[in-house]
């Protein structure tokens, strides 16, 4: 190992490669003493131009070409260069190794900051949820796009640019639709298939009665065959199902909806703990960094730089605030971390109440299991204390049809901290951001016509152009009539529209 | 172990495949921006980029989203004053009071506006012109020829014997003949020495002696500079395009022309004066209106003075025939003219005019290019285009073309310039 001089390591605006890697190497030392689990990090610096064309592709360091991503890039090159948008300090990517990229423009500090945030935070992060380790594999993505990217191109000179445009086209419509949210089974081997046949003979045969067979005959009714309708259960993944079963798509057209799908899956995981992964990467850089300073390996002015940009990064504004955006997954994200280890270390009467389970055990150890076990909805609904209601000033406030106005539904108080708590953590479920959308039936032997259900969720309704856009988009990948039809919380169907080809 | 990787001399325009799929895509929008913008211009800066609006609507990627209405809760931060079961008045605009959570994308309706650079307007522009078939064949090859420095040569001229050259051939020769000679001279020289100190016969120093002498004599007889050492500065001529033009701009203002034939003239004048911008490196304008008499004007007063009065067109030929000889001698200037009329020409006029621009000024210009602009319902010859009709087959430097609206100023653009390969 390469030996450090003693004491602090200098700061400034310059940085060089040698200076990034001694960094690197504290940062490193520092995180293994906290047991950090971390894929091989790779730390590329890159420039203001190349962090545009990184935003445009979606962080990604590769993807097909597409003109949204052209739109994309127009739009934050304007924002850019007009300076209304900043650039993000640092862009990282989920795989093995972990891809960080980081501005030239950054000072040391901040080269040393985003280093802590990104290769040890984020990649931690990766590596130990849940949802990441279900939906993504680390070490492969890279190869896939670089698959995808071939592919796609290759598409475009056999089949012409403008088809293959249609389809990704069409697809990205559809994009939210391409996920899965539970793991599909792995299908059966011939041996495992053999051995439940058995297993469901042996079953019978134990259940078997002579008197069953002295029941008279029924015969099927219409409806129990109409009721073979496919697919038997509905699919939430439409991506999928058209990928599987559109009857008009050909190979490399499903190859493409695949290809979409598979993007849309990778960064599934990523839209679902945006508040914990943030959070756990902002927490740990400021942990990581303040260890450092405790070990005299950094000075006062770099904390001070420091802290001057963490502050900026973890402030929440308030609703009536200028250029409040909602929550701010930073700063709740940070709070929520700190005060989970805050509970850990020294609770308060009223957090041994609400978690019990916390007060007093290893803070390092209930924070690594917050972070492999939750996204943000159960996250919030777990772990936000009431402290942090009150911190922040949380209120609830409902807009319901058919009243004139707004209303307050709880505030910070002890009637409300369970409903906030709730509502706040609802806002980050799925079902709040989407409307639910399933396919319900595909009419195989009839006119070939695919049926969406779209279970209405108390009474908010569809954005009507764009479903009719999205339909259409649906139709031309489908070939055959496509039908979406909204269904009330009983169940009754409330109307339809329809595309035709 | 970890990796630290300099990224930043990697290609920088990543995105540039994507820009151009998203220009492409949107070339119709993009391709009215461009007229509209055609029309605000002066000619002159014509060829700048701009900003291209595209209604949002229209490039928005659609997804299923909710829209407003239903029951919704939004939590948010800051609460001041709020207790339970306060009531708040309904935000104006109709929004549902959700802050930024909900649907990520907002529900902005600004136009998508963007900068084309210089380039990708100028492709728009002359998309539908086909360029570069243009450029090859409707103006011939510029005649201009300029001599450039190619080497050396061994036959030339006296003037333009290349003495430094000369010397460093003949230095070569000298070391590459007289070399060995050297070596064995000086070879010579040390038998002779050693041949001496150990007391050798006579005879035999003797022969060594003239050895000698007859090497002296050979490197003696080297020659100092020779035929062959001769280097001449070589130059040959290539064709060089003129970097200037001169554009002239001839308009009849008499009352008969009304905004609209002014437009197309416009337009017009513009296309010629981007093409020629393309092709050369400075180009001037010369603009010249007429009545019954003509006069050199500016820019703003050619398109926009009203004036009126007869028509003369004989007039502004002969200002630009002065201008031409004064100002830009056909030697040094590529002159490319586009006149403008609707036609009326009366009397003896029609016939002169038509006389002095096949004696006068056609062989003066590289390109001379005549639109007329009549009347929307007009139809029949107007007495000048059965006049200019005459010179179209002697001469191919001379076109013309009737525009009735500013749709056919493309084709017409492109089919004048087309004709000449036919």
């Amino acid at each position: 190992m390469n030996a450090r001089v003693q004491g602090p390591l200098p700061h400034g605006p310059e940085w060089d490669f040698e200076l990034l890697e001694q960094y690197d190497h504290v940062i490193a030392e520092t995180a293994a003493e906290y047991a950090l689990d971390t894929y091989p990090n790779q730390i590329e610096i890159i420039n203001s131009e190349q962090m545009l064309d990184a935003y445009a592709s979606s962080g990604l360091p590769l993807g097909y070409p597409h003109w949204s991503y052209g739109k994309a890039f127009i739009r934050h090159d304007q924002a850019y260069r007009k300076g209304y948008q900043g650039l993000a300090y640092e862009i990282v990517i989920n795989s093995s190794p972990c891809i960080a990229y980081l501005m030239e423009e950054n000072s040391l500090m901040m080269q040393a900051l985003v280093i802590a945030h990104a290769s040890y935070g984020h990649n931690s992060f990766f590596k130990g949820n849940y949802l990441f380790k279900q939906f993504t594999q680390a070490d492969a993505i890279l190869d896939y796009l670089v698959f995808s990217r071939r592919y796609v191109m290759e598409c475009e000179q056999r089949f012409g640019t403008a088809e293959v445009e249609e389809v990704i086209d069409s697809c990205h419509a559809l994009m939210d639709y391409g996920v899965d949210r539970y793991r599909r089974p792995q299908p059966q081997s011939a041996k495992e298939r053999e051995a439940r046949k058995s297993e469901m003979e042996e079953h019978e045969r134990r259940q078997f009665n002579d008197i069953w067979r002295t029941l008279p005959a029924v015969a099927p009714s219409a409806a129990a065959t109409a009721a073979a309708a496919f697919p038997p259960e509905p699919e939430e993944n439409i991506l999928y199902f058209v990928e599987k079963h559109s009857p008009r798509l050909a190979p490399w057209q499903r190859e493409l909806v695949r290809i979409v799908r598979k993007l849309s899956q990778y960064f599934y995981p990523q839209i679902q703990t945006k508040v914990m992964n943030e959070g756990w990467a902002t927490f740990w850089h400021y942990t990581l960094l303040n260890r450092l300073y405790e070990k005299r390996i950094v000075d006062d002015a770099f904390m001070i730089e420091f802290l001057h940009n963490h502050t900026n990064v973890v402030t929440q504004r308030g609703f009536d605030q200028q250029g409040y955006h909602g929550m701010n997954p930073y700063a709740l994200g940070f709070a929520m971390m700190q005060d989970i280890r805050r509970i850990c270390e020294n609770p308060t009467a009223e957090d041994v109440a609400w978690f019990p389970e916390l007060a007093r055990t290893d803070w390092r150890k209930s924070l690594d299991f917050a972070m492999r076990n939750f996204k943000d909805e159960s996250f919030i609904a777990q772990y936000l204390s009431p402290r942090l209601i009150r911190e922040f000033r949380l209120f609830c406030v409902a807009d319901h049809v058919g009243k004139a106005e707004l209303e307050v539904d709880s505030i910070h108080d002890d009637q409300g901290y369970r409903r906030v708590r709730r509502m706040l953590a609802d806002q980050y479920k799925r079902e709040n951001m989407l409307p639910d959308i399933q396919v319900a039936r595909y009419d195989r032997d009839g006119d070939r016509s695919l049926t969406l259900r779209n279970q209405i969720f108390r009474g908010r309704p569809l954005a009507e152009d764009e479903a009719n856009e999205v339909l259409r988009h649906l139709g031309r990948l489908w070939g055959f009539p496509v039908r979406l039809e909204a269904v009330d919380a009983d169940g009754r169907v409330d109307g339809y529209r329809e595309w035709r080809p | 172990m970890n990796y630290l990787i300099d990224r930043r001399l990697n290609g920088r325009n990543k995105s540039a495949v994507n820009r151009e799929r998203f220009i492409r895509r949107y070339k119709d929008h993009i391709r009215r921006s461009v007229k509209g913008m055609i029309a605000e211009r002066s000619i002159t800066d014509m060829a700048k980029g701009g900003e291209v609006k595209v209604p949002a609507k229209d490039i928005s990627e659609p997804s299923f989203h909710y829209g407003s209405g239903g029951d919704w809760e939004t939590v948010h931060p800051g609460n001041k004053e709020f207790v339970r079961g306060d009531k708040i008045p309904r935000p104006e605009g109709g929004g549902r009071g959700r802050g930024g959570s909900g649907t990520g994308s907002g529900d902005s309706v600004d136009d998508f506006v963007f900068t084309l650079s210089r380039d990708e307007f100028l492709n728009i522009f002359f998309e539908d012109l086909e360029l570069p078939n243009l450029m090859r064949t409707a103006i011939a090859e510029a005649e201009d020829r300029k001599l450039i420095r190619a080497g050396y040569v061994k036959e030339g001229t006296p003037s333009n014997l290349s003495v430094a050259r000369t010397m460093k051939t003949a230095l070569a020769r000298r070391i590459a003949l007289g070399g060995p000679l050297k070596e064995e001279l000086e070879a010579a020289r040390e038998e002779l020495e050693t041949a001496m100190r150990s007391g050798r016969p006579m005879g035999e120093i003797e022969v060594i002696q003239a050895r000698i002498l007859d090497l002296e004599g050979r490197l003696a007889r080297l020659p100092f500079l020779d035929d062959v050492d001769l280097r001449y500065r070589h130059r040959v001529s290539v064709p060089r395009p003129a970097a200037r033009a001169v554009m002239f701009c001839l308009m009849d203002v008499s009352a008969s022309m009304d905004e609209r034939k002014k437009d197309l003239a416009k337009r017009f004048f513009t296309l010629l004066y981007l093409f020629l911008t393309r092709k050369y490196e400075r180009v001037e304008l010369v603009f010249i209106r007429h009545t019954d008499e003509a006069q050199e004007v500016d820019e703003d007063t050619f398109f926009y003075d009203t004036q009126s009065g007869g028509t003369v067109v004989y007039s502004a030929l002969e200002l630009m025939h002065e201008i031409c000889t004064s100002r830009y001698p056909r030697s040094d200037w590529n002159i490319y003219a586009a006149q403008a009329s609707d036609g009326d020409a009366f009397g003896a006029d029609p016939a002169k005019s038509a006389r002095f621009l096949r004696e006068q000024l056609l062989p003066l210009t590289r390109y001379f290019a005549y639109i007329e602009c009549p009347d929307e319902n007009h139809s029949g010859n107007s007495s000048l285009w059965v006049e200019y009709e005459e010179l179209q087959k002697p001469a191919p430097n001379f076109a013309m073309r009737r525009v009735y609206s500013p749709g056919e100023i493309y084709p017409v653009f492109r089919d004048l310039f087309r004709k000449e390969k036919v």
